[in-house]
């Protein structure tokens, strides 16, 4: 893992988050949905703060950082790229438009692209059914999407 | 809504809004303010219509005209024409496929005809975000009834005799677990949602928070006076923002309203309701690891007994509930238990909300009396199967269920059918599924599922559905062999009887049900290496027909990986041991000259 030092301020933004929780160590989940909200992600070094926050062991914490999907240890890019995964989509062909985005960027499910602009996820069922298959860049969603699409909404972030 | 004399109800849910619904709202709103009506028509943005294969929908009252696949620039013809003049914009109406006539009026479309909304009952109707019109549509009238002329007993002895079961997937008799819990003795109790709705193609749940949040939070306070708690908790997932908004708006509101809070409606019940959020891990629908994933560690099902109800959140007795078990509570309270029960079958009693995706016509939320069959929701509900192709298979209960047929299509759809036919109700997943499903694959599918969400306790769960997943993958490349098929079917035993939680116990059950129902299509994989609905990209090959092809050469230079030579103007030819089967020749022959074999 990069080596990277926090920042003072970030040190204590991640402090005034535990605190707003009373450093309830049952508020954990909690504590790590608002700091990634904040921060991005969730790096060792702020695992290991909120760990002396709420007095439990960097064990704890990265156990629980690693059970749930939808915190990351890596950053995500700029524009994050979600392909929606449920059934519903999957069986209107999601998986093609997922090759075809693995080939465009040259990355895989769970990496970001080396200019840091785009990461690739894959969700769930957004409930957007009746518009499979499903793409989520940000919030914005794209519907009924077809491999050939898939430069042009690419493109759409690429300048 | 008195004052005003018209309505126009824009949906707001999910997929709606992502054809840009906010954007035909807002414009219908400058447009109402140009022409100096906007007092006399109000726009009111609803939640989920169900109708999502047609949206984004707009509804106008009184007159209940029903308008689909509406556009934002079509906002003006809308006023101006059917608002101003009193015209219809027919081009805007559902167009019956059979005789294609225009309806205008949804009661009359094949999609609705058969649903009886009782769950669904406001979304689409109110503001979600406005607790007035809630109470409008005899919002919180349950819960003033139950404080003020019921006691606990009598409260449960009308959800116990309604009939009512989890909607949650189990099917446990709510009534009866509410008294369970009522008995259980301690200083506090809790009351639980459970909105972490996991399965990947179910968002029933959903569109009742962002449609209809208030009728969950109502009944969660009838359950805690039921139950003698007085904490709610709800515990969603966090990729449901806008549901989490609206159930944020709608706790506010009613505690401001006095309905939430202490001493409610002067009763000397106290209750408030507080949200936990998930965190992508669909283990944690289960209700014990929901509890510890609430209480901030790994959401791993711990063994029952106890059960929640005896002790669950922080030791103490919890009631765990499903969204839609939660919004039925307060009709059956206002309409009785005998109305409840008199809808359904013998055993499964009222309705249940179904997400009916795939293969079909219709996409949408469907909520429809309990015994109906398959025939009536993918035929008449759904209006058959997409672009005239084959039914194949439906699949309920998601990664825990199975696939049912052609020969399931008149069986009622209840609980206990369903299992009895290798699948289960689940949360209401439905994805129909037609002749080009490779049964392989889709097994396939569920196990990653699986595979990816097992917390790992268990070895036969954990490893075991990895082997599982492994087989099916040696079988659609092509390599499997009958001794495969035999070992799935022992594997998927061993899973489903060494394994703690439900997650293990149902994984192997799409594995099982597609081998009892599409054994001649494994059969196939395995020996003659042929997968008939050309899923499987190893057992398929692209090949040209000489006599077909022209020597345009558009195959050639559209192949990503140049596995296509040949001279221009004579047949071309494809280099199996290059080609990457991605199909992209064969949609750009303009001369059919490219199959798959
Ligand atoms: C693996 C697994 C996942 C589950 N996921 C959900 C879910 O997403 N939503 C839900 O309400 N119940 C889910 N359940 C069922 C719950 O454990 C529990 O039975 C239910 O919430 C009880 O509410 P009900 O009686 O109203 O259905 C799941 C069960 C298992 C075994
Ligand atoms: S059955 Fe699977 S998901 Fe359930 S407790 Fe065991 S390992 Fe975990
Ligand atoms: S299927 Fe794709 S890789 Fe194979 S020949 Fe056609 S274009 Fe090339």
């Amino acid at each position: 893992m990069v080596n990277l030092k926090l920042s003072e301020d970030k040190i204590n933004q991640i402090k005034e988050i535990c605190k707003s929780f009373n450093n309830e160590k049952g508020e954990l989940i909690n504590v790590l949905h608002k700091t990634q909200t904040m921060y991005g992600y969730l790096p060792a070094e702020v695992q290991e703060v909120i760990a002396r926050e709420l007095n439990v062991s960097t064990a704890h914490v990265y156990g629980v950082v690693t059970f749930y999907s939808f915190f990351t240890m890596i950053p995500k890019g700029e524009f994050p790229i979600s392909i929606c995964m449920g059934t519903a989509c999957y069986v209107r062909g999601a998986e093609k438009v997922l090759d075809e985005f693995k080939r465009e960027l040259k990355i895989a499910v769970g990496e970001t692209s080396k200019d840091g602009k785009f990461s690739l996820s894959c969700l769930r069922c957004v409930g957007a059914c009746g518009l499979a298959p499903v793409v989520l860049v940000g919030e914005k969603v794209y519907g009924r999407v077809s491999p050939d699409g898939v430069k042009d909404i690419i493109a759409e972030y690429k300048q | 809504m008195a004052k005003f004399k018209m309505h126009l109800l824009v949906c707001g849910g999910t997929g709606c809004h992502a054809s840009l619904s906010q954007t035909i709202g807002d414009n219908l709103k400058e447009i109402l303010v140009e022409k100096g009506l906007d007092h006399e028509v109000q726009v009111i943005m609803t939640g989920c219509f169900g109708f999502c294969e047609k949206g984004p929908i707009v509804k106008v009252m009184p007159d209940n005209t029903f308008y689909t696949e509406v556009k934002p620039a079509d906002a003006r013809e809308i006023i101006e024409e059917h608002i101003i003049k009193g015209r219809k914009v027919n081009r805007l109406l559902y167009q019956d496929p059979e005789n294609k006539e225009h309806v205008s009026d949804s009661k009359h479309m094949g999609f609705y005809k058969k649903q009886i909304r009782i769950a669904l009952r406001n979304c689409g109707f109110i503001d979600p975000e406005n607790i007035d019109e809630y109470i409008a549509r005899d919002g919180y009238e349950a819960l003033g009834k139950v404080l003020t002329e019921m006691d606990a007993q009598q409260t449960i002895d009308i959800i116990k005799k309604s009939g009512l079961r989890g909607r949650g997937g189990g099917g446990f008799p709510t009534g009866l677990k509410w008294e369970i819990t009522s008995k259980s003795q301690a200083d506090q109790k809790y009351v639980v949602c459970n909105a972490d709705e996991g399965d990947p193609g179910a968002f029933m749940d959903r569109s009742i928070l962002e449609g209809d949040p208030h009728s969950v939070i109502e009944a969660m306070a009838i359950c805690g006076y039921s139950i003698g708690g007085t904490k709610g908790l709800v515990y969603i997932r966090a990729e449901y923002p806008l549901a989490i908004t609206r159930l944020k708006i709608a706790i506010a509101q009613a505690r401001e309203y006095g309905l939430l809070g202490t001493d409610i409606l002067g009763s000397g019940f106290d209750f408030d309701i507080e949200l936990r959020y998930g965190a992508g891990a669909f283990v944690c629908g289960e209700e014990t690891a929901l509890i510890h994933s609430m209480e901030g560690m790994r959401g791993e099902p711990t063994f029952k007994p106890p059960f929640p109800s005896v002790s669950g959140y922080l030791g103490k007795p919890t009631n765990v509930n499903n969204v839609e078990t939660f919004a039925s509570i307060p009709v059956i309270i206002n309409k009785g238990a005998d109305w409840f029960s008199s809808i359904g079958s013998e055993k499964s009693k009222g309705t249940k909300v179904f997400a009916l995706a795939g293969k079909i016509n219709n996409v949408g939320l469907i909520e429809v009396p309990m015994g109906i069959t398959l025939r009536e929701i993918i035929y008449e509900i759904g209006g058959g199967i997409k672009d005239g192709k084959k039914f194949k298979a439906v699949q309920t209960g998601g990664p825990s269920g199975g696939c049912l047929t052609e020969h399931h299509l008149d069986t009622p759809i209840d609980y206990d059918n369903l299992i009895a036919a290798g699948s289960m109700m689940g949360s209401g997943g439905m994805i129909v599924m037609d002749e080009d499903d490779c049964m392989v694959s889709v097994a396939k599918f569920y196990l990653d599922f699986t595979v990816e969400e097992s917390c790992g306790k268990c070895t036969p769960c954990r490893i075991g559905n990895k082997r599982l997943y492994e087989i099916l993958e040696t079988i659609t490349q092509g390599k499997g062999t009958m001794e495969d098929l035999q070992k799935l079917k022992n594997l998927s035993y061993v899973i489903k009887d060494a394994s703690l939680c439900g997650l293990g116990q149902t994984s192997p059950n799409p594995v099982l049900s597609t081998l009892d129902n599409f054994w001649d299509e494994y059969v196939e994989h395995v020996t003659v290496k042929k997968c008939r609905s050309s899923q499987c990209k190893a057992l398929m090959q692209y090949i040209i027909e000489a006599e077909q092809c022209v020597g345009c050469t558009a195959c050639a230079r559209n192949c990503p990986v140049n596995a296509i030579s040949g001279e221009r103007k004579l047949a071309h030819y494809i280099n199996q041991d290059i080609c990457i089967k991605c199909g992209a020749c064969m949609e750009k022959c303009k001369f059919n000259a490219i199959s798959i074999k």
